[in-house]
């Protein structure tokens, strides 16, 4: 309607404010429909979740326990394997994607900068279940013969961490799951932290090797600070498809509604736990029990981005006290 | 869904107006269980090649196939577990079994031969509850002399998804172990005391197979195709019998499929002397009074060509087909109930 009478308009004196307007409504609606079909899902998860919810209470966050023969049902488990995997994720995918866009922007020579940037958005393309076939058929093996072994013999004993590396060297578990994750990862920040590399004003580098900075000193002060933001986007963007990652986790993970502190044990995400057991759940507190599951992932996300958020807003603050 | 019924049941009149109940062209929907699926795509194509109906069935499950069903938006459902006679007479649904397969442990020990371990009924359950943790237990010892297993700890795999697989295994258990019936219970998913979860039966095969020391269970089928190492386990007559075709049809006919009232019967733990505990069938859901009788008539006559002509099919696949006797009491079921 309004798209045909700004045609209209088209031809008359005010063309102009009339495509303004529309233009206008046209984005507009497409930024609300987004933040309603938000609302909507979350709506209707939390609706088909207010059984589970409504019987379980408050226990259904911290109760470790899920079983769907005696009805009982606690989230504990997959909020946890969800965290830890993803955390893990975030720990080997941050700095390895910084490193890629710091290379490719400033150190590599000009003829790789192409091949190597495709490559990367290439590994973006891959679908989920091809890395998680390969973490299940040749990265779990590896884990089990070669890795995990080692971290029990070397890690097990020590006080602290020693208890995040016992248990039998199985090759699937919270690790194996967390670095699988971590490598999808890296093509999405990669790729964010290459463009924004780049977008730094040469300016700016060209007053600081004029004042004669090191490639470090360039790095560190000009580049990195002037990127902070957008970087942590990125990370934020990676962040959120580790959440959310269903195929490749179910492959490697383990899918074990029990509670460990070792991350050579199996455990369960959300995602993997909705995609394992939605189409066999058959009592109306089973559906609504994983209904509800998928509630507290947009819960759990919401939380982590908002804390993001706020990092970065008192993050500038103090860069703005200290300037 | 509010806007996409009104186009569903558009194209379904469509489609009824289009062939006026006749057999060949007929389209019949189906969906369920998933470890009845590939003799059943191969009894379809075979009989849409005779010139039958052309079968469409999705392996979403038993319990999506129940539920199918039961909302009448597929001709028929199939399901690993049977539904009680009170459940199939209050849905007005005919039930009967179709096929029969086996689940069978499989190992992955280093240096064990094919077939050489023997486990029991409560020694499984023990295993997967985890009272017995590793390989060299007295109590797998004493049923294995003579055979040398390490002193390693037993890795546990289980399905992770909601199976019938998993409900006949539990069922066993449950039938074998009072202390696994009043634990973890029998299910189509049920609360694990450990080990770790596979998607599917390719998932839990994978595991085995990728976990050293590991014991698991999977379709027979998947275990042949797979060639992995198969426990043999003791029945309920106390013979350790291996599984096979044999010992899937001695369970199939000795267990008591007269006194089971619409075939709510699960044959784990046969009294047969040389039956595979661990025999499972899937069952046909039929509604007794679909809206539209010619296409009752169109399954019907499909269920009737496998149970007639369907059993070489049926054995190359890995699968069992019914005893004779089993198949002329579903043939008359079959006319009594599904007219």
């Amino acid at each position: 309607m309004n798209a045909a009478r700004a045609a209209d308009l088209g031809i008359g004196p005010r063309s102009g404010a009339g495509a303004d307007r529309s233009f206008h409504l046209v984005t507009m609606a497409a930024a609300w429909f987004v933040l309603v079909l938000l609302v909507a899902v979350a709506v209707s998860m939390a609706w088909g979740g207010r059984l589970a919810f409504s019987t379980f209470g408050a226990h259904f966050i911290t109760d470790s326990e899920w079983d769907a023969v005696g009805g009982h049902f606690g989230a504990l488990v997959p909020i946890y394997g969800t965290l830890v995997t993803s955390a893990i994720a975030l720990l080997i995918a941050v700095p390895v994607s910084i490193g890629i866009g710091l290379f490719l922007t400033e150190i590599a020579p000009r003829w790789t900068r192409g091949p190597i940037g495709v490559a990367i958005e290439l590994l973006a393309a891959i679908p989920s279940i091809i890395y998680g076939m390969w973490g299940l058929f040749i990265f779990a093996p590896f884990m089990a013969t070669h890795v995990e072994p080692w971290l029990t013999e070397h890690l097990g004993g020590k006080a602290l961490i020693g208890p995040l590396f016992t248990g039998p060297p199985i090759g699937i578990g919270v690790l194996t799951a967390g670095i699988v994750l971590g490598i999808m990862v890296i093509p999405f920040i990669a790729s964010v932290a290459r463009d924004v590399f780049s977008a730094v004003p040469p300016a700016l580098r060209e007053s600081a090797v004029a004042l004669g900075s090191t490639r470090w000193e360039i790095l560190s002060r000009v580049t990195l600070p002037y990127t902070r933001s957008a970087i942590i986007g990125a990370i934020f963007l990676g962040l959120g498809r580790a959440l959310g990652e269903t195929m490749a986790v179910t492959f490697v993970l383990g899918n074990a509604h029990e509670l460990s502190a070792s991350l050579l044990m199996p455990s369960n995400s959300i995602a993997a736990a909705i995609a394992n057991e939605f189409a066999e759940a058959d009592s109306e507190l089973y559906r609504s029990s994983l209904l509800a599951l998928g509630f507290l992932l947009f819960v759990v996300t919401f939380i982590v981005l908002t804390i993001a958020k706020l990092l970065l807003l008192r993050l500038n603050r103090q860069l703005g006290r200290m300037s | 869904m509010i806007v996409a019924l009104p186009l569903v049941a558009a194209l379904a009149a469509c489609g009824s107006n289009g062939n006026q109940g006749s057999a060949p062209g007929a389209q019949i929907t189906g969906a369920g269980s998933t470890f009845v699926y590939p003799v059943l795509s191969a009894w379809a194509s075979d009989y849409k090649k005779q010139g039958g109906a052309n079968i469409n069935y999705q392996s979403i499950g038993s319990g999506g196939g129940v539920a199918q069903v039961k909302a009448g938006t597929v001709d028929f459902g199939a399901t690993d577990q049977p539904l009680t006679s009170d459940d199939v007479a209050k849905s007005n649904l005919a039930q009967f079994p179709i096929v029969i397969g086996g689940i069978v442990p499989v190992v992955n020990v280093a240096g064990l031969k094919a077939g050489q371990l023997r486990l029991t009924g409560p020694l499984l359950a023990d295993i997967y509850a985890g009272k017995v943790k590793t390989w060299n237990d007295p109590s797998i010892m004493k049923v294995n002399p003579g055979v040398s297993l390490p002193a390693t700890s037993i890795a546990l795999v289980h399905r992770s998804d909601g199976s019938g697989t998993t409900f006949n295994f539990t069922h066993y258990l449950s039938q074998v172990s009072p202390t696994w019936k009043a634990g973890p219970g029998e299910g189509k998913t049920v609360a694990w005391p450990g080990g770790v979860g596979g998607k599917g039966n390719e998932g839990v095969a994978a595991y085995v197979r990728q976990i050293p020391n590991s014991l698991g269970y999977v379709e027979y089928a998947y275990a042949q195709q797979n060639k992995m190492n198969v426990a043999a386990l003791q029945n309920a007559a106390g013979t350790f019998v291996a599984p096979s075709a044999a010992s899937f049809s001695n369970a199939a006919e000795s267990a008591d499929w007269k006194n089971a009232k619409d075939f709510n019967l699960v044959m784990t733990n046969a009294p047969g002397a040389n039956a595979w505990p661990l025999t499972a069938t899937t069952f046909v859901l039929v509604p007794k009074e679909a809206k539209d009788k010619a296409k009752t008539q169109a399954v019907v006559t499909f269920f009737r060509y496998a149970l007639e002509k369907g059993q070489g099919q049926a054995n190359r696949l890995d699968y069992v087909p019914l005893p004779a006797p089993l198949v002329q009491q579903v043939e008359s079921y079959i006319s009594a109930n599904l007219k």
